[in-house]
């Protein structure tokens, strides 16, 4: 438990926490993100899509790490796409990206620290938040190792803290289950149900599984555009016996992957 | 602070009476909140039932205090701010810039005639450390980093001053074996600094290092290495015009500081 301040409960003046409209993204010279309109608020929101279907590049612009090429970019009500301050987002936002580096001979506290120091909290804060952020992802055990001894799920789970340290509205997560194990997977949604609740949470992933079980809200995109959004059980009910896939959620994901192919065609 | 509470009121308080009504329940512990006398007062008026009951409380505080883990020893401040400071390996990059501004004052000790390597140098001698402060491929966290709202001029401006703080004792070191004058060493040194930060806000910090390091050796140090003469820029009387250039591109960069909000593929 902490405490909340008045300024945390205080009503949203906005109506989506991200909302983009038209946005274009480029990777490189490529066209990643074509003209996505995408509108998310609280809650738990899968990210999905075939490989090259530019949910990297859509993730890092979220994250205000690159500019968009086009089109309009909203963030906690505040316009992310053009030359403006961006602090203010920023200090509300939490970033896993989906190959990040360390420092490496940075302590798991140390980094969370730092990037808690970077986010701009208040100081008497940090330690007590950075603790907290690491227990919530099970690193307690190894929150005094330097980052280069973890193993590939634990560096990424100090991914996740450092992502959640400064209880942002908007969180990020490109491919956060990577390198997880299945029980650590459980935790990790149950973690993520539990920030869902008074955040915009969005979760890139492969693994259709995961966004059935720990998402309010499927996203999903190919070819930089959106394919379909709304629940799981939408999600599942666009399937039918004849889909490729070993679930229903698999099937209505192949399904309308499928038809969106064929209307572009 | 609000008025002290009646002794008597306090005592019904402490006793739990039902007859005292919730407006002054309410009054009495907001004051509480705020006043130690009355807390030692309300403490003297505790029946002796309460008073064994957070007794056993505060035994059973203590012994899972001593059983539970020990508290984190608190880590030196040092450590933060070095953390804060020197997140970024610099070291390579510094080490070859003081063993090249090392070989220069070596080679002039030998060779007094040419003109001096070390001033020569020293425009240049910040920038290998600049370039690689802020950057994609020397940032293994640049993604993480890129994203919070330290990212920015701010950051690229502290991690200068750390390469700064570096070089400018080893030119002032290498200056004094060397006899060059001391204005003529550090203004150069800086306004290639600001220069590289300003031009950076347009094409990337380490392609404008890069570029202005190329121009100022072959533009200045091989031409003057090959008439064994002083280049014009270096002569004595030059320094106030460096030092108003270095000021010039600092106010530029500071001026279109929103350039640097994101870390651009040029970096």
């Amino acid at each position: 438990m902490r405490t909340m301040s008045t300024a945390e409960t205080a009503p949203a003046t906005y109506a989506w926490a991200v909302h983009a409209e038209q946005l274009t993204v480029r990777a490189g010279r490529h066209l990643a993100v074509a003209g996505l309109d995408l509108r998310l608020h609280t809650g738990v929101h899968g990210l999905l899509g075939p490989n090259g279907a530019g949910k990297t590049t859509l993730m890092r612009a979220l994250a205000t790490v690159l500019r968009p090429a086009g089109g309009e970019l909203t963030l906690l009500g505040e316009p992310v796409s053009g030359r403006g301050d961006l602090r203010r987002v920023r200090r509300g936002l939490g970033y896993l990206p989906q190959d990040f580096g360390f420092y490496p001979r940075f302590t798991v506290r140390e980094f969370v620290e730092y990037m808690a120091w970077l986010k701009e909290m208040p100081k008497a804060a940090i330690p007590a938040a950075a603790q907290r952020a690491i227990e919530r992802v099970g690193l307690t055990a190894k929150a005094d190792a330097r980052m280069k001894t973890l193993s590939g799920g634990m560096v990424r789970r100090a991914g996740i803290a450092q992502a959640i340290v400064n209880d942002p509205q908007v969180l990020l997560l490109d491919e956060p289950t990577v390198g997880l194990d299945p029980e650590q997977r459980l935790d990790f949604r149950e973690l993520l149900l539990d920030i869902g609740v008074d955040s915009c949470v969005l979760v890139s992933t492969h693994l259709v599984e995961d966004v059935v079980a720990a998402c309010t809200d499927v996203v999903l995109v190919n070819e930089g555009r959106l394919v379909f959004q709304g629940s799981p059980d939408e999600l599942i009910a666009h399937g039918d016996q004849g889909d490729a896939g070993y679930s229903p959620a698999e099937r209505g994901y192949s399904a309308l992957l499928r038809r969106h192919r064929a209307g572009a065609a | 602070m609000s008025m002290h509470p009646d002794l008597a009121v306090l005592a019904r308080y402490a006793d739990g009476d039902p007859g005292l009504d919730e407006a002054s329940v309410w009054s009495v512990e907001s004051h509480l909140e705020a006043c130690a006398d009355c807390r030692a007062q309300l403490a003297g008026h505790v029946p002796e039932d309460t008073r064994a009951l957070l007794d056993l409380v505060t035994a059973g505080i203590d012994r899972g205090i001593g059983a539970g883990p020990p508290p984190v020893p608190r880590r030196r401040i040092w450590s933060a701010v070095s953390r804060r400071w020197l997140a970024v390996t610099l070291a390579p990059w510094l080490t070859m810039t003081a063993a090249v501004l090392g070989c220069a004052a070596l080679l002039h000790a030998v060779n007094p005639e040419l003109p001096s390597l070390v001033l020569l140098l020293a425009p240049v001698a910040p920038l290998p450390g600049v370039a690689v402060s802020w950057n994609r491929r020397t940032d293994p966290a640049w993604e993480l980093v890129a994203g919070t709202p330290a990212a920015g001029l701010g950051m690229l401006l502290r991690r200068t001053a750390v390469v700064l703080a570096v070089v400018i004792p080893l030119l002032t070191l290498a200056g004094a074996r060397t006899g060059a004058p001391l204005a003529l060493l550090l203004t150069p040194c800086l306004a290639f600094t600001a220069a590289s930060i300003a031009l950076g806000a347009l094409i990337g910090v380490r392609r404008a290092a890069a570029g202005l390091a190329a121009v100022w050796a072959l533009a200045v140090v091989v031409p003057s290495l090959a008439t064994a003469e002083l280049p014009v820029v270096l002569h004595p009387g030059g320094a106030a015009v460096w030092a108003v250039a270095a000021v010039a591109m600092a106010g530029f960069a500071v001026a279109r500081a929103d350039l640097f909000r994101r870390l651009t593929s040029g970096n």
